[in-house]
C-alpha cells in the first residue's frame, strides 16, 4: 500500500523524520519498499493563469502566451496543445530550478521571445503525465507558490503488506500501528452522524448471510455530479495511485483509503425492487464497471436485484448500475463480506481490485456504520443532496466472534526465553487494542479487536508482543540439545563422493532447468509422453525431463556457441518418469557429456577427440567407487537419442541402471552440434549402493602367466570371448587382461588380433606346467569352437 | 732402489695423465697390482742385507702408498666430473607446463550447499530430501496455507493439475519428516524449487536449504542464535544481523533476516520462524509439549552474496567460463 507521509502525519505525529519512520515500520514487519519524493526537485514555480494565447509566426506548434501570475505579465512561447486563455497552470518563471538541474533562462524561440515556461507534470516530477501542461482548477490563487498550492513538500511511502495484515491497508490502521510502536496518541477523524433530510430507503435481503452478515445502505438524492473533488481529496487519491474519476467514486475511493472500507454508490434509478445479496446461479452474467462481460461461478457472492447481478460482492461493481454523468440519485453500499466468500473469487475472474485485496484479508466487521457516515458527509460537502436514513441489514448469528485468547505467562516465557513483565505485555496489547483480564492461573484472557482477522491463537499473541517489543531485543541462545550420533552407513557411497570423483576427471558440475521444450524431450525419448505443466513460464521450460541429456545438450550447444569446444559437464537431479495409472517416478540420476580433445591443449598433448572408451572409461571408474564393479556389465544395445553402433547399456546384475553412448549423428545434425558427443545417465542408487571390504586370504603361492595372440572375426565381441576364456582356464585363473587389440595391415580383412594376458594362481599350492598348458589348450579349443578364433604364429 | 723415485714419479704421472676410470684402473694395475712395478721392487729386497731391508721396505711402501693416493683422489674427480657431465646433460626446461591433467570444478549452487550442509550437519542436523513433483497437501495445506489463502500467491505456483505441483519451498519434506518423526527432530532440506516468475532476480528454479529443529523448550533465542551464528560462520565476516517480523503461514512468529555486511545496506538473506502449532497439529505433534524453530534460505542469493554474483541466470546458462571461476 503507497501512502501519503503527511496524511498519515494528519492522524499520528510521531517525532521521526521520513526516513526513521519507515525503519520503525519495516522492523515492525510492514516493510517498507520503497520511499519517493512526490514531486522533483524544483523551485520558482507558480500558479498562474494564460490570458492570451496566439499562433507563434513562425512555428506550427507554438503559441505565444501572455501569462499572468496576478501581479505581472509574462510572454511566453509554449508548445503544448491544450494551453489556451483561461487555463491556470505552472508557470516557471526565468530563474527557476526544474529537476535535472535545469533552470529556466530568457529565452528566444524561432525570433519571439519566451519569459519563462508552463510546465507539464512529468516535467516537475510529479507524474510521468506529458500529455499536456497542467490544468490546474479554476479557483486556484495567482502567483502562490505552486509546492505550497499543491502540497508537494510531501512523501511516498510504499509498505509491503504481508496477508496477515488486513488491519493496516488504511491510513487509519497504519497510524494505529505507528501509535502503538512510538506510544503516541491517534487522532482519528471525527466522524458524525449525519441526519437524514429525507425518508427513502432501499430494501436490503440478505440471503447468504454466512457470506454477507452485514450490509448497510443509504439513499441520497438530488446530488449535482457537475461538482468538482476538491484538490486536496484529488492528491491524497493521486499520491496513492487511484486517478479522480468523479465526486461520488473519489468519495468511495477516499473512504476506501482513509479507513480501509471499500464501498460502492449505485445509480438508484437503475435498481429494480430491492437488493438481495446472494450467491450466483451457474450460468449468469454480469458486465463489470470495466465492460467486460463475465459468466458467473456458482460460488461468486453478488450483489443483485429483481433484474439480476448489479455487482460482484466485494470484488467489482456492474457497469450498468453504476454511477454516470446523469445520475442523480444514489444507493450508497458499506458491507462486511467474510473473507472466506471472497478469496480467491477475484482471480477465478482475473481480476484483483483494492476492494477484493480487503475483503479478502478481512475487513473489520465494526467498520460499516462509521464508513457510511464519513462518505455521506464528505459526499454532502462536494455534491449536495439529501441523504435518507442509514438502514442495516444483519445477522448477527453470522457476523464474526469476537475471540478471547488466553495467553499464559509460562508460555509467553518458555518461548521468548525471557522473563517477560506483566506490565510489558498489557501495555504492549492493551495499545494494540485488545481487552485484558487477568485470570487467577498466571494467565490473562486477551480479547481480540473485530480489525485483527490474524489473531486467533495464544502464538498470535505472543508475535504481537514479540514485534513491538522488538525482535532484536529478544535474547539470543545457541539451542541445547542431546548429542546422538548420526548413523553413517559405510556401504553407501556419498553423492558428495562422487561429484568429486568426476571433478578429478575433469568434469565439470552443470545445474540445468528440470523443466525442457517438450520438441526437444521427443528428440531424446519418443516413446515417453512427458509430464506437462499447465502454466509454464515458456515453451522452453513446458515438460518435465525424463533425462537429464537434453538439458546438458543444450549446455554443450551454449558453451560451442560461446568457442567452447572441449567440454565435460555433468549433473545430478531427479528425472521425471511417467508410470502407468498416472503415477510418477522421480528418480535421481547422475548424467555426463564429453566432447572435443581428450585432453585440454597442451604441448604433450594428444590431439585426439574423445571416444566412446574414454566416457566409459569415466563411467567405469565412477562405478568402481562402490566396491563392485564386477556387478556391472556394459551390453550392445539401443538408444533413440545414441548412435546404434555406439550405445551400451548398463547393467547391474542383470537390471538396467543406465546409458552410455554417442550421439546420434541425426540429433548432432539437428541441434546443429559439434561432434562427436558422448553421454552417460546412470541410476543414482545403482552408483551409490557400494559393498563393506571383506577379507579373503592372500595366497603364498607363485602366479602364472601365459599370454595368448588371437585371431577372431571382428563382429566377435570381447565379453563373448572373455567369458569363453574365463570358463575354459579352470578355477585357478585370476585374471585376464586384453593388452593388444589390432585390425588393419597384416590381418585379414573382416578380422581381429587380440594379445590375452591369462593369470592363474592357486590358493593352497604351486601349479604346474603341465596343468598349466592344459588350461592354455582348452582354452584355445573352447576359443576356436565357440568364437571362430585361431592362434597367431 | 735408486728409480724408486722415478718409478713413484712416472706413477704420478700416469695417474694424473688418465682421464677416465678405465685407463686409471690400468695404471693401477701397472704400478701397484701383483705383478706392478712398485710391487716388483718389494719382491727385489731378498737380495739386500738384513739390516737393509727394514728400511728400504718401508720406503717402498711409504712410495706405494703415495701413490695410491694420488690414484684414489683422481679417481674420486672423474667420478665427479663423470656425474657433472650426466647432469648437465639431463637438465630441462622445468618452466614448462606440466603434463595435462585438468580438474574439473562443482557448481557454485552445489559448493554452497555443501557449506550449508557442513555447518548444520556439525551440529546435528540431517539430510533430508523429497520429491519435486509435490501434492497441494505437502506444500500447501499442511503448512497452513489452505487453498485460496491470499499467501498463495505470494508463491507463484506451477501447476500440473488441480493437486499436483513443482514445489514452491522444500517444506514439505519438513512436513513428511514430521510426519514420520516423532521429535527430536533437526533436520536440513536442500533442493531445487520452482516458482513461475523469471527476471534478473527471479529464477523459475533455484535452491533452498530448509531447516528444521524441535524439541521441548526450543525458543526463539534458540533461533536467533543459530541463524546468527550461521551468517557468521557462513560468511567469516563479523556480519551485523537483524530480524524483521514477516509473515509465513506456517510459522508464528515469522521473521525475515537481513544482514548488514559493513556497507550500511540491509539485505534480505533468509526467512525463519517458531513452528506454527497448526502445522505441528497436521502432522501429529503435540504442540503442548514440544515448540520448534523452522528456516529457509535462497542458495543462489547466499551464493551472489558470497562470491560477487550478480545475476542470477548465470547460474542455471551452465557457461564454462563462469563455472571455471568455483574450482
Amino acid at each position: 500500500m503507497k501512502f501519503s507521509e503527511q496524511w498519515l502525519r494528519e492522524w499520528v505525529k510521531p517525532a521521526l523524520a521520513t526516513q526513521a519512520l519507515a525503519d520503525q515500520l519495516s522492523l515492525a514487519g510492514l516493510e517498507v519498499d520503497e520511499i519517493s519524493a512526490v514531486a522533483g526537485q524544483f523551485d520558482g514555480v507558480v500558479v498562474a493563469e494564460i490570458i492570451a494565447a496566439e499562433q507563434h509566426p513562425d512555428a506550427d506548434k507554438l503559441q505565444v502566451c501572455q501569462v499572468s501570475d496576478g501581479q505581472e505579465t509574462f510572454q511566453v512561447v509554449c508548445g503544448a496543445a491544450n494551453a489556451r486563455a483561461g487555463l491556470k497552470t505552472a508557470f516557471a518563471r526565468v530563474g527557476a530550478n526544474l529537476p535535472g538541474d535545469f533552470r529556466i533562462k530568457r529565452a528566444k524561440l524561432r525570433g519571439v521571445e519566451s519569459m519563462g515556461m508552463l510546465c507539464a507534470e512529468d516535467e516537475l516530477g510529479i507524474s510521468d503525465d506529458h500529455g499536456g501542461i497542467m490544468e490546474l482548477a479554476a479557483d486556484a490563487p495567482l502567483g502562490i507558490d505552486l509546492r505550497d498550492y499543491l502540497n508537494l513538500n510531501d512523501s511516498l511511502i510504499d509498505v509491503d503488506l504481508t496477508p496477515n495484515r488486513g488491519d493496516c491497508l488504511s491510513i487509519a490502521g497504519l497510524a494505529r500501528e505507528v501509535g502503538v510502536l512510538n506510544q503516541v496518541p491517534v487522532n482519528p477523524v471525527t466522524i458524525t452522524t449525519v441526519a437524514p433530510t429525507c425518508a427513502d430507503t432501499f430494501p436490503v435481503t440478505l440471503s447468504a448471510p454466512q457470506a454477507c452478515p452485514r450490509y448497510i445502505g443509504r439513499v441520497i438524492r438530488n446530488i449535482n455530479l457537475d461538482a468538482q473533488t476538491p484538490l486536496w481529496m484529488q492528491e491524497k487519491l493521486r499520491r496513492s495511485g487511484i486517478r479522480s474519476i468523479d465526486p461520488v467514486v473519489d468519495v468511495t475511493n477516499y473512504v476506501l483509503l482513509e479507513l480501509g472500507q471499500p464501498m460502492h454508490a449505485f445509480d438508484l434509478n437503475q435498481l429494480s425492487q430491492g437488493i438481495d445479496v446472494r450467491l450466483a446461479q451457474a450460468g449468469e452474467t454480469l458486465v463489470l464497471l470495466d465492460e467486460t462481460e463475465v459468466t458467473l461461478n456458482a460460488d461468486t457472492l453478488l450483489i443483485t436485484d429483481a433484474n439480476g447481478p448489479l455487482a460482484m460482492a466485494g470484488i467489482m461493481g456492474g457497469a450498468a448500475s453504476g454511477v454516470t454523468a446523469e445520475t442523480r440519485d444514489i444507493f450508497l453500499e458499506s458491507a462486511f463480506f467474510n473473507p472466506l466468500s471472497i478469496v480467491g473469487r477475484a482471480r477465478n475472474y482475473g481480476l484483483h481490485t483494492d476492494s477484493s485485496h480487503r475483503f479478502e484479508r478481512g475487513v473489520d466487521w465494526q467498520l460499516q456504520r462509521q464508513a457510511i457516515e464519513r462518505a455521506t458527509a464528505l459526499l454532502l460537502d462536494i455534491v449536495g443532496g439529501e441523504p435518507g436514513p442509514v438502514t442495516e441489514a444483519v445477522s448477527a448469528a453470522d457476523l464474526p466472534e469476537t475471540p478471547v485468547v488466553r495467553l499464559r505467562d509460562a508460555r509467553v516465557n518458555a518461548m521468548l526465553a525471557m522473563e517477560m513483565p506483566l506490565e510489558t505485555v498489557e501495555d504492549i496489547l492493551t495499545r494494540l487494542g485488545m481487552q485484558l483480564s487477568r485470570r487467577e492461573d498466571q494467565a490473562w484472557d486477551v480479547t481480540v479487536p473485530s480489525w485483527r482477522f490474524d489473531i486467533t491463537l495464544e502464538v498470535d499473541l505472543i508475535e504481537e508482543i514479540a514485534r513491538v517489543y522488538g525482535y532484536d531485543n529478544l535474547p539470543v541462545r545457541t539451542p541445547i540439545a542431546q548429542l546422538p550420533m548420526p548413523p553413517i552407513a559405510e556401504k553407501e557411497v556419498s553423492l558428495s563422493r562422487v561429484r568429486r570423483h568426476l571433478i578429478s576427471r575433469d568434469y565439470q558440475e552443470a545445474v540445468t532447468y528440470s523443466f525442457i521444450e517438450a520438441g526437444l524431450s521427443a528428440l531424446f525419448d519418443p516413446k515417453t509422453q512427458p509430464l506437462a505443466l499447465a502454466n509454464p513460464i515458456s515453451a522452453e521450460m513446458a515438460v518435465m525431463r525424463t533425462s537429464v541429456w537434453p538439458g546438458l545438450i543444450k549446455a554443450v550447444q551454449y558453451n560451442q556457441n560461446r568457442q567452447q569446444l572441449r567440454i565435460r559437464l555433468f549433473e545430478t537431479g531427479q528425472r521425471f518418469l511417467p508410470q502407468a495409472e498416472g503415477g510418477l517416478l522421480q528418480e535421481n540420476v547422475i548424467a555426463g557429456v564429453i566432447t572435443g580433445n581428450r585432453d585440454a591443449e597442451g604441448w604433450v598433448a594428444g590431439k585426439d577427440k574423445v571416444d566412446f572408451f574414454d566416457i566409459k572409461g569415466d563411467v567405469e571408474s565412477l562405478l568402481a567407487l562402490g566396491g563392485s564393479p564386477a556387478e556391472f556389465r556394459f551390453v550392445a544395445s539401443e538408444h533413440p537419442a545414441l548412435h546404434p553402433g555406439q550405445c551400451a547399456r548398463v547393467e547391474r546384475q542383470g537390471e538396467v541402471i543406465g546409458y552410455v553412448g554417442a550421439l546420434h549423428p541425426q540429433l548432432l545434425k539437428q541441434l546443429d552440434l559439434n561432434g562427436p558427443v558422448y553421454l552417460f545417465e546412470l541410476q543414482q542408487d545403482a552408483v551409490t549402493a557400494g559393498r563393506l571390504p571383506r577379507y579373503a586370504a592372500l595366497s603364498k603361492f607363485p602366479e602364472m602367466r601365459r599370454d595368448l595372440s588371437l585371431l577372431v572375426d571382428e563382429q566377435v565381441s570381447y565379453d563373448a570371448i572373455r567369458e569363453v576364456v574365463t570358463a575354459a582356464a579352470g578355477d585357478a585363473l585370476k585374471k585376464v587382461t586384453l593388452f593388444d587389440l589390432y585390425q588393419g595391415q597384416g590381418i585379414e580383412a573382416g578380422r581381429k588380433s587380440l594379445a590375452l594376458g591369462l593369470t592363474w594362481q592357486h590358493p593352497s599350492r604351486t601349479l604346474t606346467d603341465e596343468e598349466i598348458n592344459n588350461s592354455v589348450s582348452a582354452v584355445v579349443v573352447a576359443l576356436t569352437t565357440h568364437c571362430g578364433a585361431s592362434l597367431r604364429e | 732402489m735408486e728409480n724408486l723415485a722415478q718409478l713413484l714419479e712416472q706413477g704420478k704421472q700416469a695417474v694424473a695423465q688418465a682421464d677416465n676410470v678405465r685407463l686409471l684402473d690400468e695404471v693401477r694395475v701397472q704400478y701397484l697390482g701383483k705383478k706392478g712395478e712398485l710391487t716388483q721392487l718389494l719382491k727385489g729386497l731378498g737380495k739386500l742385507s738384513a739390516e737393509e731391508r727394514p728400511a728400504a721396505g718401508a720406503k717402498i711402501n711409504e712410495a706405494k702408498e703415495a701413490l695410491q693416493v694420488e690414484l684414489d683422489a683422481r679417481r674420486a674427480q672423474l667420478e665427479t666430473d663423470a656425474l657433472s657431465a650426466k647432469l648437465a646433460a639431463e637438465k630441462i626446461d622445468v618452466t614448462l607446463p606440466g603434463r595435462v591433467a585438468d580438474l574439473g570444478g562443482m557448481h557454485p549452487v552445489t559448493r554452497t550447499l555443501e557449506r550449508i550442509e557442513a555447518f548444520f550437519g556439525s551440529i546435528g542436523f540431517s539430510v533430508a530430501e523429497g520429491p519435486e513433483v509435490e501434492d497441494d497437501y505437502h506444500n500447501f495445506e499442511a503448512l497452513n496455507i489452505p487453498a485460496h489463502h491470499p499467501a498463495r500467491a505470494m508463491h507463484d505456483t506451477f501447476y500440473f493439475d488441480a493437486h499436483t505441483l513443482l514445489r514452491t519451498h522444500t517444506s514439505p519434506v519438513q512436513v513428511r519428516t514430521m510426519e514420520s518423526t516423532q521429535p527430536p527432530i533437526r533436520i536440513i532440506c536442500p533442493g531445487r524449487v520452482y516458482r513461475c516468475d523469471y527476471d534478473q532476480t527471479h529464477s523459475p528454479m533455484f535452491h533452498q536449504v530448509e531447516g528444521l529443529l524441535v524439541d521441548k523448550n526450543v525458543s526463539f533465542a534458540d533461533l536467533k542464535g543459530t541463524l546468527e551464528e550461521f551468517l557468521r560462520e557462513f560468511f567469516e565476516e563479523d556480519v551485523k544481523v537483524r530480524f524483521r517480523p514477516s509473515y509465513f503461514p506456517f510459522t508464528e512468529p515469522s521473521i525475515e533476516v537481513d544482514i548488514d555486511r559493513g556497507d550500511g545496506k540491509w539485505l534480505e538473506v533468509l526467512g525463519c520462524g517458531m513452528v506454527h502449532p497448526k502445522v505441528f497439529q497436521y502432522s501429529g505433534i503435540d504442540p503442548e509439549i514440544y515448540t520448534g524453530f523452522a528456516f529457509g534460505m535462497g542458495v543462489e542469493r547466499l551464493a551472489m552474496l558470497r562470491y560477487g554474483v550478480n545475476d542470477l541466470r548465470l547460474f542455471f546458462e551452465n557457461d564454462l567460463r563462469f563455472l571455471g571461476q568455483f574450482r
